[in-house]
Order: structure tokens, then C-alpha cells, then sequence
């Protein structure tokens, strides 16, 4: 006899399953593929957004990220949501007028396209798998219904008084070495220490508002709308579906501390799992089940898309753009070539993940991808479409600093550097056993200007004329949308 | 949906428009809405963080039963979010108006720019 949370979450991913099948068979040709045929409406487009941000780690990561470590959990819920305005008023519009399928075809418009197009595949590549490694470590993830409910759960059960919640959270009770603890989890500082906690705080800051600008996932999004307005309603839409998403995250996390309680977490699946046993305690196992496919279904999604556009950019950027010399050989090779990079990247990143553990917090992963994407990507953009006198040296040395800043400071902090006591054995330990050389988890406050200078440096040593002729070309594509493709027949 | 000829046969289409004083005036409608908008949301999300780490006493401040300034503060950077968002969609109507009448006076018919190749 199956249980009833079990067969719940079958039946929930056999109708996701359903849908993504009838879903599929609607799209073919490498228009479609790549950019849903560029007739998606505005509120779909924010729909899609949204269900691509709010994934494992904002649901199951962040309920987590706040059940153990109260105030400064949620601050990754604030940045998450605010990022959209660099979305909004810088990137969103721009990109939808002047881009086609990458970042790297914005880029190409007055850039040499054979290196620019080999690094930004690179850059890329590294924060969808990074991003990946994330869902998969989650392993299940969750959206707008199921914390809902869940919200109004947490709040029932205090008899839907906003001063008994809060009242509760100020006194959550833990164990820690042995020691049972007393913490108002509204008072900041429970994971952000001194000496390095108001630094942490900012660098964190800094990696989430400029890093969503720099996710190929939510790019991508903004190449499949017919014109700017469209874009610009869509980030509005994503805006109020995962602005109000993370308001509930303060019901999801706190309402786990409170109810179901660190201890009790920590002995079952760890922070990654607060949110589906905050769900079990309050409504029983089929409501477990519910949410957790919902979770799992949301991952899929997540991932399909990230597979998405890194497959995209190495089929598109690498194979046909710098092999191929921008020669297509054969119809349907770019799709085919797509498909076989999804495969790959996806096995990368699954390797990565089992080596993880089901320890990591995702949210926290997450933020680490943010931070690749904000030091690597966000720059070359920017100046791509700001200044005249930006160059192809500039935006390589860019990507290339911004990449190896991020992920060499990610290598050097405390999240991969300390010295464990013996007793600490297994996935816990860290990778390297020596004192941390960085000191923050996240390198966002020193790589992401280290990304912009890289570009700017690079930029300043060489010269390249045609580079700044043919700004007006992208200044006036981006700003009024002239001679941007409107449908896939244009293609 | 005619199609912009490329750079090569008609160079001379986006440094046309890049000139005209139609164009100029939409960026600049653009800077003053979008460089303000931009340096308040950027000097309003830093506060909490710098307001958080340095100047915790403050922030620490009970207003509403256990609730702080420091959540109340994080809780009002939603509504700042939306809030501009709003206001940039208003704005944004404008944009679309101006940017439309420079894309068709660009593909006018009798300008060789305009329906090229294909």
C-alpha cells in the first residue's frame, strides 16, 4: 500500500509531466526553440520569469535559510526582489530590442563576435551549472500555491494574530553543542557575525541586485517578447508574483522555527528541508506530498531552463558562431548540437551536486551563482550598451576577469576554507583544510568591480574603431527597437 | 514587417537616427526618469544592509510588539520595488509613443533604408 504523500506527489508530476509533453510538441525550428517564437504575451512572459526565479532555493533554500538563521535569511528574500529593478530600468527593454538568442548576439552587433562569443558561452556555461548544481542539491522546489497555503497555515495556527507570530519568533529555542538556546530571530546578526558581518551583508547586497541582470535563464526571457512594452509588463508581472512570494517567505522560515524548530529539522533532511516539514506539521503527510512535488515539479522547470540556455549558448555562440564561422551546415544541426550540450551540462552539474551532499543550502549556493553572474556578465552588458568607446578586449578581459575574481574568491572563502576539528567527518568537512584566505562567503563586493575594471582596462589598452562606429547602430536598436525581429517568419 | 537592410549596403540608417533630434529627445526623456529612479533604489536598498551591520542598536529598536525597525525597514523595500516599478510602466507609455513614430519615419517608403532585402 502506496502512501498518501507519496502518491500524491506521483500523481502532481504525472500531470507536469502531461503538460510539458503537449507543451513540447507545440515548438519546433530553432526560433521556436530558442525563443518561444517571440509571441509570448506579457503576463505569460512574467509567469515564466518568476516560475524560473523562485526555485528550489528561493523555496526550500530560503524557508531554511530563515528557520535557522531568522533576520539575515530573509535578507536574501529583500534582494531578491529589489534586483528587479536593474532588470527593470536598465536591462529588460535593451536587450528585448537588440538581442536575439544570447547575450553574446547583443555583444556581437559591434564587438568581434569569434572571442566575445567563446567567452560569454564560457561565462554562460559556469553560472548555469553553478545555478544547477543548486536545484539539483535541493532536489525538489516550489511556487505561489503551496506558500499560500502554507503562509495561511503558519497564521491559522497562531490563530491569525500577526503579534502572537511575532511575539513566538522573538523567543525560538534550540540546542547547539548541548546547549539549549533562547534567540529573538528578528534581531539581525545570527548569521552575519563581526568582525565581517556588515561587509558580508553588502558584498551579499551587491552579488543579488546586479546578479538576476546577469542570469542567461532570465535573459533569455526577454528575447522572446514581440516588443519593449511586453518586456517591460513582464518584469512587472514577475515583480508582484515574487515580490509577494518572498513577503511570505517570513511566514515560511520564521513559521518553521517556531513550529517545527531548528532541532527537529537539523535530525530530519537538514535547512533544505524546512519548508515541506513545516507543511507535515501543520496539515499532515498528503500535504507533505503536495509540496514536495510541487517543489520537485518546480525544479524540473528550473533546470529545463537553465539546460535551455546553456545549451543555447554553446550550440548557438560556440559551435555555429566561433567553429563554424557563423555557417550553419546543415538545417537543424544548431537545435541537434543544443540538445547534446543540454545532456552534458546536466550531468555536470548532477556529478557536482552528489559530490555537495543534500547538506548545502541552496539559497546560499544560489547567491554564489548570483555573484558569478553580477562580477562576469553584468559588466560586459552594461558597458556594451552604455559606452561608445567599449571594445572586444574589453568585454574578453572583462568576462574573463569578472569569471575567474568570482569563482577564485569563492575558492578561498570560508565556505570551502577552514580547519575542521577531527570529530567533523563526511560532507561536512571542508574541501580545503586551511584558514580561509578570503574572508567573506560572498565575493560580490570585491569581484563585481573587479569585473567592471577588468572591462574597463581592457577597454582603455586597445584600440578598435569600427567597435565605436557601430554604437549608433546598437544605440538606436535598443532604444527604439528598429530593425528587431518581431516574429519567427522574420527569422 | 519590413526588415532593416544590413549595415553593410546602408551604413548610413542608424547614424541618421542616432542624429536626429527626435531620437536625442527620447534618451533624454529616458535619463530623467530612469537615473534618478535608479540612484533611489540603489541608495535605498544599500541603507539597509550599511543600517544592519553598523548601526545594529538602531535597527534593533522594537516598534510593534516584537517587531523591529530592521524587519520593518527589509519589509518596506518590497513596497519601494513596486512602487517604482509602477511608476516606470507610466512612464514607459511615453517611451513607446516616441520610439514608435522614429521606427516608422525610419522605415518610411521612399527611404531606401527601409524595406531592403528579403
Amino acid at each position: 500500500m502506496m502512501s498518501p504523500s507519496l502518491l500524491m506527489f506521483l500523481i502532481f508530476i504525472a500531470v507536469t509531466l502531461a503538460i510539458t509533453y503537449w507543451a513540447s510538441k507545440r515548438s519546433t525550428g530553432a526560433g521556436a526553440y530558442f525563443a518561444a517564437g517571440r509571441q509570448i504575451k506579457g503576463w505569460q512572459n512574467g509567469v515564466a520569469v518568476a516560475g524560473d526565479y523562485m526555485s528550489a532555493a528561493s523555496f526550500l533554500g530560503i524557508a531554511g535559510i530563515i528557520a535557522f538563521q531568522g533576520y539575515d535569511g530573509f535578507m536574501f528574500s529583500v534582494g531578491w526582489l529589489v534586483a528587479y529593478l536593474t532588470v527593470l530600468l536598465v536591462i529588460a527593454e535593451p536587450l528585448r530590442n537588440a538581442g536575439k538568442y544570447t547575450m553574446a548576439d547583443v555583444l556581437a552587433y559591434r564587438l568581434k563576435p569569434r572571442p566575445v562569443r567563446a567567452m560569454a558561452a564560457l561565462s554562460t556555461l559556469t553560472v548555469s551549472t553553478f545555478y544547477m548544481i543548486a536545484q539539483m542539491v535541493g532536489a525538489g522546489a516550489l511556487l505561489m500555491a503551496g506558500t499560500f497555503l502554507l503562509s495561511i497555515l503558519v497564521l491559522s495556527h497562531f490563530h491569525f494574530s500577526l503579534s502572537a507570530f511575532f511575539e513566538a519568533v522573538g523567543h525560538v529555542t534550540y540546542h547547539e553543542r548541548g546547549q539549549a538556546v533562547v534567540q529573538d530571530f528578528l534581531q539581525p546578526g545570527l548569521r552575519y557575525k563581526p568582525p565581517y558581518g556588515a561587509l558580508e551583508l553588502i558584498s551579499l547586497g551587491l552579488a543579488l541586485i546586479f546578479g538576476t541582470a546577469g542570469l542567461p535563464h532570465i535573459l533569455v526571457r526577454f528575447y522572446t517578447v514581440p516588443d519593449a512594452k511586453t518586456a517591460r509588463i513582464s518584469v512587472v508581472w514577475a515583480m508582484a508574483l515574487i515580490g509577494s512570494f518572498y513577503i511570505m517567505t517570513t511566514f515560511l522560515g520564521f513559521g518553521a522555527a517556531t513550529i517545527v524548530g531548528r532541532d527537529f529539522i537539523a535530525t530530519h533532511g537538514g535547512t533544505n528541508m524546512s519548508a515541506p516539514l513545516l507543511a507535515q506539521a501543520l496539515a499532515g503527510n498528503i500535504f507533505f506530498g503536495f509540496i514536495c512535488a510541487i517543489a520537485f515539479a518546480t525544479i524540473l522547470a528550473v533546470v529545463a531552463g537553465l539546460t535551455m540556455s546553456a545549451s543555447t549558448s554553446f550550440a548557438h555562440d560556440f559551435w555555429t558562431n566561433v567553429i563554424h564561422r557563423g555557417v550553419e551546415r546543415k538545417a537543424g544541426e544548431e537545435v541537434r548540437v543544443a540538445r547534446i550540450a543540454a545532456l552534458v551540462v546536466g550531468a555536470i552539474a548532477i556529478a557536482i551536486a552528489i559530490l555537495l551532499g543534500p547538506t548545502a543550502n541552496v539559497a546560499f549556493l544560489v547567491a554564489l551563482a548570483f555573484a558569478v553572474a553580477a562580477s562576469a556578465n553584468l559588466p560586459v552588458i552594461v558597458l556594451s550598451l552604455f559606452w561608445r568607446r567599449f571594445n572586444t578586449t574589453g568585454a574578453v578581459a572583462g568576462l574573463a576577469v569578472g569569471l575567474l575574481a568570482s569563482i577564485g574568491l569563492i575558492l578561498l572563502s570560508p565556505s570551502l576554507m577552514a580547519v575542521d576539528p577531527p570529530t567533523v567527518t563526511g560532507a561536512a568537512r571542508h574541501l580545503i583544510q586551511a584558514k580561509a584566505w578570503f574572508p567573506l562567503e560572498n565575493p560580490g563586493i570585491l569581484s563585481i568591480p573587479l569585473g567592471f575594471l577588468g572591462a574597463i582596462v581592457g577597454t582603455l589598452v586597445s584600440h578598435e574603431p569600427t567597435s565605436e562606429d557601430r554604437f549608433n547602430e546598437l544605440l538606436v536598436r535598443s532604444n527604439t527597437g528598429l530593425g528587431a525581429e518581431t516574429t519567427t517568419t522574420a527569422h | 514587417m519590413p526588415e532593416i537592410a544590413s549595415r553593410e549596403s546602408h551604413p548610413s540608417v542608424w547614424d541618421r537616427v542616432a542624429a536626429s533630434q527626435e531620437f536625442k529627445n527620447l534618451i533624454a526623456r529616458k535619463k530623467r526618469f530612469i537615473i534618478p529612479a535608479f540612484v533611489f533604489f540603489l541608495v535605498y536598498y544599500f541603507l539597509l544592509p550599511i543600517l544592519v551591520g553598523y548601526a545594529p542598536q538602531l535597527m534593533a529598536r522594537k516598534v510593534w510588539g516584537n517587531v523591529n525597525i530592521a524587519y520593518l525597514f527589509a519589509l518596506s523595500q518590497f513596497f519601494m520595488a513596486w512602487t517604482i516599478a509602477g511608476l516606470y510602466v507610466r512612464a514607459g507609455n511615453d517611451f513607446d509613443k516616441r520610439s514608435r513614430s522614429i521606427r516608422d519615419e525610419a522605415l518610411k517608403p521612399g527611404d531606401a533604408e527601409g524595406d531592403g532585402k528579403q
